[in-house]
């Protein structure tokens, strides 16, 4: 027999959801930004969306000088994610100072620049290039080789972490925001956003890609170039997740970029209450150029169908104890039906028969 | 510009051992020059396959009881082509095009000869079109690997003053390479340029033909690549080959956006797959 199910319309409440948030001293309209590497410099994406409507373009990792990058092929997709071995091909800070950010700024898009460097030397050059230009912010990607230190990567090592953001603290313009990117493959990533935040860092990215490889099973070697390449997309959100958990729980006060497979304004939303100010998206642009736009809106429906009227009532959100605040509806029903009967049943808080038009009661139904 | 449209199939059928796919999809055909691609979501807004598929653009119609349209030709290669071949008319499709730069036109009637690999021969029929439309010429050399996966020869007789067919296999035309037969069209046609669409090597093949026509004189030509994509828009930077500039540098250009068609004589042929050591900011 056929069972249908009365489900309520879920209400979108129309209330004016604040979304602006703090990153450090700045506060920003939208808390949804475009991610290192995932934006280029946000010319490309401004086909697609109107970029002053959301938080602000990361811009792709600038260095000292144009790097042409790794061989190809620099890809692979892999189950709800991807790889990629670009070696962080670029012009070099000067170009991106007199074509890049001066667009940005033309556009009104906030910018955040991202910067690496092969020494603590360059992180602190490539840092003071940035005086008196239009950027709001600076991420430190420190997911990088240390050339001093026999390649050892620096988000990898407390004092190395450390002494970037020292020097970038000492080079960049005063008021600036300082966030430093942080690599998950590390044993203890709350040391290290520690060790950063000693240092002198406004608050921290989280996460970096993780490092994967694929075997190409026809030729026998590995598919990428660069042999190993960073992992990104929705297979990594719950690794991302837990990496800003653990970090605002030490650090609460710490303003933290939520980064790691988001796809949705749910996925956002996670991020939010684990702890973030604010998100990045990355792999979803290559999947849906829009995204940044879609997600913002998707984020600030399901704040106001929550009953939330701001991101920052939301921030950390998931921390609390149990009994203290209940949402006013529970996350969207699931996949399989007795999810979605069990839950139109509570969300409208009544019998669970009530869920059937049909008045029999099929016999041999377990709920 | 490109724009992002959430369309909608209006037909899959199988062509050879290929498929052709029409999206109902407003405002890119308007857009669409030929030497264009779409970048095609696969699997679902919840799926797990993220990256786009590029396909270059086989006919556009901008109007139309249903809206523009656009055709594209795929190969069943994967799961992502795979799952394509399965929709149904009336199934959502999301869809980003017109992309990339298209091919150049000449500016005066000239004799074209148009060489295309497999279904890679897909946007060398609107780029005919364009062509006719300028008083050009158009000779045509088609080549596969076998004849099931020649594609568009009923069309290039058409739309062809001469069509030259060749099969690795035999089984269709000339048994060999499409580089064996150019020569020889080039020649008798007196062919002022060289526009092919195909695999890398087919395309390097092609394009060592056209610079020793006429006793080492040399055509120009114009070479739609195939490189994988994640994007498709620019900002990936997965899909870069090296290619000299006008300033005389190698540059990892993107494929997407700085092509799918560059000049012949701008690729570094001897480089493909990796940086060249003269590349600016190889070594860094």
């Amino acid at each position: 027999m056929s069972v249908t199910i009365r489900r309520q319309e879920r209400q979108i409440k129309h209330v004016n959801v604040d979304m602006s948030t703090k990153l450090g001293n700045l506060t920003i309209a939208d808390p949804v930004f475009t991610a290192s590497g995932c934006a280029a410099s946000g010319q490309e994406l401004a086909a697609f969306n109107d970029l002053t409507a959301i938080g602000g373009v990361v811009t792709k990792s600038i260095q000292l000088n144009a790097r042409a990058g790794r061989a190809t092929p620099r890809m692979a997709e892999t189950p709800s994610g991807m790889l990629n071995s670009i070696g962080l091909q670029g012009p070099g800070i000067d170009i991106f100072l007199n074509r890049d950010l001066p667009w940005l700024a033309e556009h009104e898009v906030t910018a955040v620049v991202s910067i690496a460097g092969q020494s603590v030397e360059e992180y602190s050059k490539l840092a003071g290039k940035l005086r008196g230009k239009p950027a709001s912010m600076i991420e430190v990607n420190i997911s990088c080789p240390n050339v001093e230190d026999r390649g050892q990567v620096f988000a990898c090592d407390k004092s190395a972490a450390a002494s970037v953001i020292q020097a970038v603290k000492r080079a960049a313009p005063a008021s600036m925001p300082i966030f430093a990117k942080l690599s998950p493959d590390v044993t203890d990533i709350v040391s290290i956003a520690s060790a950063c935040m000693d240092a002198g860092a406004t608050g921290l990215s989280l996460i970096n890609t993780t490092l994967g490889m694929v075997i190409d099973t026809t030729t026998m070697r590995p598919l990428l170039a660069g042999v190993t390449g960073g992992l990104s997309g929705p297979a990594i959100r719950p690794l991302a997740l837990r990496c800003v958990w653990q970090v605002h729980q030490a650090m609460p006060d710490v303003p933290l970029f939520g980064i790691g497979g988001i796809r949705t304004g749910l996925d956002a939303l996670q991020f939010i209450l684990a702890g973030a100010s604010a998100v990045q998206i990355g792999t979803v642009l290559f999947n849906d150029p829009g995204a940044p736009q879609r997600i913002s809106r998707e984020l600030s429906e399901a704040l106001a169908e929550r009953g939330m009227d701001s991101v920052q009532q939301a921030i950390g959100l998931g921390h609390r104890p149990p009994e203290v605040i209940v949402p006013e509806l529970p996350d969207p029903p699931g996949d399989t039906l007795e999810d979605e009967l069990y839950e139109s049943a509570v969300a409208d808080d009544e019998d669970i028969t009530d869920v059937f038009i049909e008045d029999e009661w099929p016999e041999d139904q377990d709920v | 510009m490109p724009i992002q449209v959430k369309g909608e199939v209006l037909n899959v059928k199988p062509i050879g051992d290929y498929f052709s796919m029409t999206v109902v999809a407003p405002g890119i055909a308007e857009r669409t020059k030929p030497g264009q691609f779409v970048a095609v979501a696969v699997g679902g807004e919840s799926g797990g396959m993220l990256l786009r598929r590029a396909f270059s653009i086989y006919s556009v119609r901008e109007t139309g009881v249903y809206g523009g349209t656009v055709e594209f030709i795929f190969s069943v290669a994967g799961r992502g082509t795979a799952w394509l071949a399965a929709q149904r008319p009336y199934d959502p499709i999301d869809i980003v095009g017109p992309l990339g730069r298209p091919f150049a036109l000449p500016r005066e009637p000239a004799n074209c000869v148009v060489v295309g690999g497999g279904y890679g021969a897909a946007p060398l029929f609107p780029l005919a079109d364009a062509l006719r439309t300028r008083g050009c010429r158009i000779d045509a050399v088609l080549g596969a690997s076998t004849g099931d996966k020649l594609f568009g020869a009923l069309d290039a007789k058409r739309m062809a003053a001469s069509v030259a067919f060749t099969t690795d296999d035999g089984s269709y035309g000339e048994k060999g390479r499409v580089s064996d037969v150019l020569p020889e069209v080039i020649a008798r046609v007196r062919a002022d340029v060289v526009y092919a669409c195909g695999p890398m090597a087919m395309l390097e093949a092609v394009q060592r033909v056209a610079s020793e026509a006429y006793d080492g004189a040399g055509i120009p030509t114009q070479l739609s690549v195939e490189e994988s994509m994640a994007c498709g828009i620019g900002v990936c930077m997965t899909c870069v080959l090296p290619i000299i500039g006008n300033d005389g540098q190698t540059r990892m250009a993107r494929s997407c956006v700085d092509g799918p068609v560059f000049g012949g004589d701008r690729i570094r042929w001897d480089a493909l797959g990796t940086v060249p050591d003269d590349a600016v900011g190889a070594h860094q």
